[in-house]
């Protein structure tokens, strides 16, 4: 399973890119896989705001809905519109083109707290 | 994401059957589903339906019940017990049927094979053996017998357009495949099988229903023989998006004690025309008075996400039932889904609403099957 090392992780699935004091978030190769055949994203709404480990994004396979949730503290400041006319792009590319949405973080230090690659690596076996 | 919850049942399973060493060593994702751990998936839900609809699929479906029902009065026994008519069935016939409450709900749904004058095959749903088990033989006549086989026999479903050339590559090409909602015994190396031609996902194919010890040589000759007809191992995932498509109800989701087989649609399965059987006359009545509650199909319009159990229905702003199977249709590409309904507004055509995490999203109610074979 690919877990790249430029990356932070959360325990739920999600990946973390730092962007200056945005983070890029999307879920991880092992989540795309579980889920598989990814059928609908529903996106978070542009600007709104966000706590730690808040819901603020579902993902749908064929079989069920499953939450996406905001890593850190922040602001929504970019959604990936791409998805909702090509959700699959999360299952040929979630590193890539299957991103979800990009964050503000309110502090930059809460970023300390997400996992390494080789902590969520250990996760997920 | 915090859970996987690919199975959407989440009670703790210990059962496993003959062919489980084989669905974890071909890597299928294992999910507990009435008291079972079965596969829900091999490699995407998506490929194992369209292998289905387009070449043929396995599924394991060893975790159903299979009992044994013979003696003197055996078919006149059951048919007080079930609502389908019995004196109907030929030796080596199977009927779709219910097994009601005395109020009429519906305790499972099974077919009932009559595999001799005075004995029937009854197989039944995985979650449901000891409900229905001792249901019948609380009822039980003294001259009949009762067998639960369940833990001895496993099963196997192989469906989809291709079946006949899988069944001559099986059974030999000089074998004949029964015909429609037939069951026959047949040779399969040393031991002999029951195949009957039935289904529940929309496809023609059969039902295989064998002795446990021969469960892993028979699944892994199915696979071989029909490697160049694009076969799949499918899992339930799969099941439950074939059999919705087209309609069929699923025990525990679209059927339950709290609904009887008028409300949910299936009253061509019940024949009030039988003396008394047990539930018959509350059936009468609801048939008599209309149902206040229909199941009914529905399909989503334009973009929006799949409709899931539990979702509420909506029609101008009022609350009128509530979603009890739904998924992305991966043969019609749309959201699908089954819901019981008030009766008035329960009819073909009816534009409702479906309420999805506090949004309404447009659907309208169809006619079944929602997929029809072009």
């Amino acid at each position: 399973m690919n877990v790249p090392d430029d990356l932070l992780y959360t325990e739920t699935h999600e990946w973390i890119k730092r962007e200056g004091d945005s983070i890029r978030v999307g879920i991880t190769d092992h989540a795309q896989s579980e889920l598989t055949d990814v059928v609908y994203v529903e996106l978070p709404k542009m600007d709104r705001a966000a706590n730690a480990r808040e819901a603020i994004a579902v993902v749908e396979s064929v079989k069920a809905a499953s939450d996406i949730y905001a890593p850190v503290k922040g602001k929504v400041v970019e959604i990936n519109k791409a998805l909702e006319a090509d959700p699959g792009l999360i299952n040929r590319e979630p590193f890539g083109q299957g991103w979800l949405f990009v964050l503000k973080v309110d502090s930059p230090a809460d970023l300390a707290k997400l996992k390494d690659a080789a902590a969520y690596r250990q996760q997920i076996g | 994401m915090s859970t996987f919850r690919l199975g959407g049942v989440t009670e703790t399973a210990q059962k496993t059957t003959p062919l489980y060493e084989e669905h974890v060593r071909r890597g299928a994702r294992i999910i507990p589903f009435g008291g079972w751990l079965m596969p829900v998936q091999y490699t995407s839900i998506v490929e194992e339906h369209q292998a289905v609809r387009n070449n043929i699929g396995v599924f394991d479906i060893s975790h159903m019940g299979q009992f044994i029902v013979k003696g003197a009065g055996a078919g006149d026994w059951l048919n007080a017990m079930l609502t389908n008519n019995i004196s109907k069935l030929d030796v080596g016939i199977g009927q779709y049927t219910f097994l009601l409450n005395e109020a009429g709900g519906i305790i499972d749904d099974l077919i009932v094979y009559r595999i001799g004058d005075q004995e029937f095959l009854l197989v039944v749903n995985a979650a449901c053996v000891d409900d229905d088990f001792n249901w019948l033989n609380q009822h039980r006549r003294k001259e009949v017998s009762l067998t639960n086989r369940s833990a001895d026999f496993g099963g196997v479903a192989i469906q989809g357009p291709r079946i006949a050339e899988l069944f001559h590559a099986l059974f030999g090409p000089d074998s004949e495949l029964p015909p429609r909602n037939s069951i026959v015994d047949l040779n399969f190396k040393e031991t002999t099988v029951s195949v009957a031609r039935t289904g529940y996902t929309g496809e023609d194919g059969v039902e295989i229903f064998f002795r446990a010890e021969i469960a892993t040589k028979l699944w892994n000759a199915v696979l071989e023989k029909g490697e160049k007809l694009g076969i799949k191992p499918c899992g339930l995932g799969a099941r439950d998006t074939l059999r919705l498509e087209v309609c069929y109800p699923l025990n525990g989701s679209d059927l339950s004690p709290e609904h009887n087989p008028i409300e949910a649609g299936l009253g061509f399965f019940v024949d009030l025309s039988k003396p008394s059987f047990i539930g018959r006359d509350v059936l009468q009545r609801t048939k008599e008075n209309g149902p206040a509650q229909k199941l009914v199909p529905f399909r989503m319009e334009g973009k929006g996400p799949p409709p899931r159990p539990h979702y509420t229905v909506f029609s101008n702003g009022e609350r009128i039932g509530e979603v009890t199977s739904g998924t992305l249709s991966p043969s019609l590409n749309y959201g699908i889904g089954m819901a019981y309904l008030s009766a008035p507004q329960a009819k073909i055509g009816t534009k409702i609403e479906i309420e999805i995490r506090g949004q309404k999203f447009p659907a309208t109610i169809e006619k079944k099957p929602l997929y029809k074979k072009s």
